[in-house]
């Protein structure tokens, strides 16, 4: 299976390329809406929550400083959805070149996992501007980002995928999904913090491995911190086991694959 | 011999419905599930295919032809058996590639191509021949939502078979499309086979059978029917196709001494009991006609059922299969009504013959009306066979005597 994978590489880097550009098709800002939508989600939080609301960090004089938690935070969480919700769908939207050409089939989430690490980067760089904007500089802490894009996608890939074969079987799966999704994000602080949630729910948060996970984004964006790595090794074993996961399924899954289609 | 190419032994496919999604997600980890229902759509099929053979599926919609070339093209995964293909595979299942409508037809050329394993360069080298096969001008470069099915039918066929595969498989696809680019990708399909590709194709179309096939099968319900030469297995699909109406059919095929098969099907309500050709001068039986030379075909009936209508039809053939004239006593006004058991009628077919030189045969059939769907009281394919030669015109080609005059004028120095 991955020898295949290897032979189509080419193909995956094109297609990536290629994806990137098919959904923005027909439209003149294309793949800028990749930043202006999470960017402009932010600031409507930020609006409401900070101006109307008046939230604040706690322990932060700064102005800025809630809107700079609330991009890292949504940015580690958009990336997780936007993997999850295509690879889930990827195979229903494919149908027809799977039914009629032989390939690998894994190359279809691969693309998408691969499209969405793009677009990922090119957030992650308009924040940065962001960031210098609001007067906040790069720190060191900042490398240690990478290690959660590979543990946020991982998780979402194999998530992703294992919901994508159900979805196949039935449809129920990612209409179900979007209602869960919704309230996972509120279980998880991006919008508010760890600290602000009563101590007898905290429980709660504990229990969701995308809390930890973007952390990491928030403490290294914001508060200039290393990941704390021992609330991590829980979460980071959930995301491999999940991608490994993933590829059984799919091994065992494929033969059926297109019949339900 | 050529080598085998593609080998398929036992294959079967299922389609199985389960009493829940769960079960069917257990299966997939060795639970043992009751499946509420199973589809056979291929049962047990099996053949081989070597380089250079054209091999061709027929049978009635739903007959899992379809869903045997996606197994061989490895779309579809087999429920039981196995397909050893030792070469590269092309395939063109129904319309299109799985094009992207919002991409131009390059990019789509670029996305397919690179599915069907093709490296960057390799698909920016073969890019000029698809363009010009294609033709589809300026239109390449416009996304594929502007594409008529035919169109996409051109492009997908270009991409398909900018290189020659091992082995291409095509359904349908030939119907699609303008009349130009069904000749034109014929062409290609022929120059493959003789270039050493095998083809595996699915039609409807007897026509395209008898021209590019040396070997059909015949699918029902899954299952091989038959498996043999052209000739033999469309005439039998033929008789088929009466059977369906009525049960009391029988069809038996024997092979005569010329190479030609006589097949025999009907409900035996009225037969044919004497069938012979002769000159239409002097009456003589005739069995090397000449060219242009009067003929006469007279067909003596025996009816042993009392029958509302009843219709003679006459059916002439070449060599190799294809319909040179065919028609029947209800397109001439003379069908016959009510008939009597126990009674006779005489046929008698004058014309001249206007046949190039070859073999011919004559299929005749008593029908009811128009066709031999609804009461095939007998038919029987290539029931007579006669040789035509050229003793007394100028030399000429073809299974057409035109009786064409030159006229020669050299212009004055």
């Amino acid at each position: 299976m991955l020898s295949s994978l290897w032979r189509y590489r080419h193909f995956v880097l094109s297609a990536i390329r290629a994806e990137l550009k098919g959904r923005f098709a027909r439209s003149r800002l294309g793949a800028l809406w990749y930043i202006l939508n999470p960017l402009a989600q932010a600031a409507i939080y930020a609006l409401v929550l900070a101006e109307v609301i008046g939230a604040r960090m706690p322990n932060m004089t700064s102005v800025a400083a809630y809107p700079v938690y609330l991009m890292a935070g949504m940015a580690a969480w958009g990336l997780f959805t936007e993997i999850l919700n295509r690879c889930m769908s990827v195979f229903i939207e494919y149908a027809g070149t799977l039914k009629k050409i032989s390939f690998p089939r894994l190359c279809l989430p691969l693309i998408v996992w691969g499209g969405a690490l793009v677009n990922h980067v090119m957030l992650l760089s308009a924040i940065a501007v962001v960031f210098l904007y609001f007067g906040y500089y790069p720190s060191i802490t900042w490398i240690v980002i990478p290690l959660g894009v590979i543990l946020i996608s991982m998780f979402a890939f194999g998530l992703g995928v294992l919901l994508g074969i159900l979805n196949v079987f039935s449809r129920d799966v990612s209409q179900a999904i979007g209602v869960v999704l919704q309230l996972w994000f509120w279980l998880t602080p991006v919008v508010y913090s760890y600290e602000a949630v009563p101590a007898n729910l905290r429980w709660m948060i504990r229990l969701n491995p995308m809390a930890p996970l973007v952390r990491i984004y928030q403490d290294a964006l914001l508060f200039h911190r290393w990941p704390g790595y021992e609330g991590l090794w829980l979460p980071a074993l959930i995301a491999v086991v999940m991608f490994a996961l993933s590829f059984v399924v799919f091994r065992r899954a494929s033969a059926e694959l297109v019949d339900a289609l | 011999m050529s080598a085998v190419v593609l080998d398929v032994q036992g294959v079967g496919k299922c389609y199985a419905t389960y009493r829940s999604v769960c079960g069917r997600f257990l299966s997939w980890f060795g639970v043992k599930t009751a499946t509420s229902h199973e589809f056979w759509a291929v049962r047990n099929v099996s053949f081989s295919l070597r380089a250079g053979e054209a091999l061709a599926l027929i049978g009635s919609n739903g007959a899992g032809k379809s869903t045997l070339l996606k197994l061989v093209t490895g779309t579809v995964r087999p429920s039981t058996g196995t397909i050893a293909i030792t070469a590269r595979i092309s395939s063109i299942l129904e319309l299109g590639l799985g094009f992207n409508p919002e991409f131009t037809g390059r990019q789509n050329v670029h996305f397919a191509a690179g599915l069907m394993g093709f490296s960057r360069r390799q698909i920016e080298d073969l890019m000029p021949s698809i363009v010009e096969f294609a033709e589809l001008g300026d239109f390449f470069d416009q996304t594929l939502r502007v594409y008529s099915s035919g169109m996409q039918a051109r492009l997908a066929f270009s991409v398909a078979t900018a290189v020659r595969p091992d082995v291409l498989i095509v359904d349908e696809v030939l119907s699609v499309g303008d009349s130009y680019f069904q000749h034109k990708s014929f062409d290609r399909i022929r120059q493959f086979k003789e270039q050493g590709t095998a083809i595996l194709f699915v039609t409807h179309s007897m026509a395209d059978v008898r021209v590019l096939c040396d070997r059909v099968i015949l699918l029902d319900k899954g299952a091989i029917l038959k498996d043999g030469s052209p000739d033999e297995v469309c005439d039998y699909y033929n008789a088929l196709v009466a059977q369906r109406e009525s049960a009391t059919v029988e069809c038996d095929q024997q092979r005569t001494d010329g190479g030609w098969l006589r097949t025999r099907s009907g409900t035996g309500q009225a037969v044919i009991a004497a069938m012979s050709l002769h000159d239409a001068d002097s009456a003589e039986t005739v069995a090397i006609a000449r060219v242009g030379q009067p003929l006469r075909l007279r067909i003596a009936a025996d009816v042993h059922c009392d029958i509302p209508q009843l219709t003679l039809g006459t059916m002439l053939r070449d060599r190799t299969g294809h319909v040179v004239w065919g028609s029947n006593t209800f397109h001439s006004g003379q069908s016959l009504s009510d008939v009597r058991a126990g009674q006779q009628i005489a046929f008698d077919l004058a014309f001249p013959c206007l046949l190039g030189p070859g073999s011919y045969s004559f299929s005749v059939a008593l029908v009811s009306g128009d066709t031999h769907i609804e009461n095939n009281f007998e038919w029987i394919d290539n029931a007579l066979v006669f040789e035509v030669v050229n003793a007394g015109q100028d030399h000429f080609i073809g299974s057409c005597w035109l009786d064409g005059k030159y006229t020669v004028v050299p212009a004055k120095p």
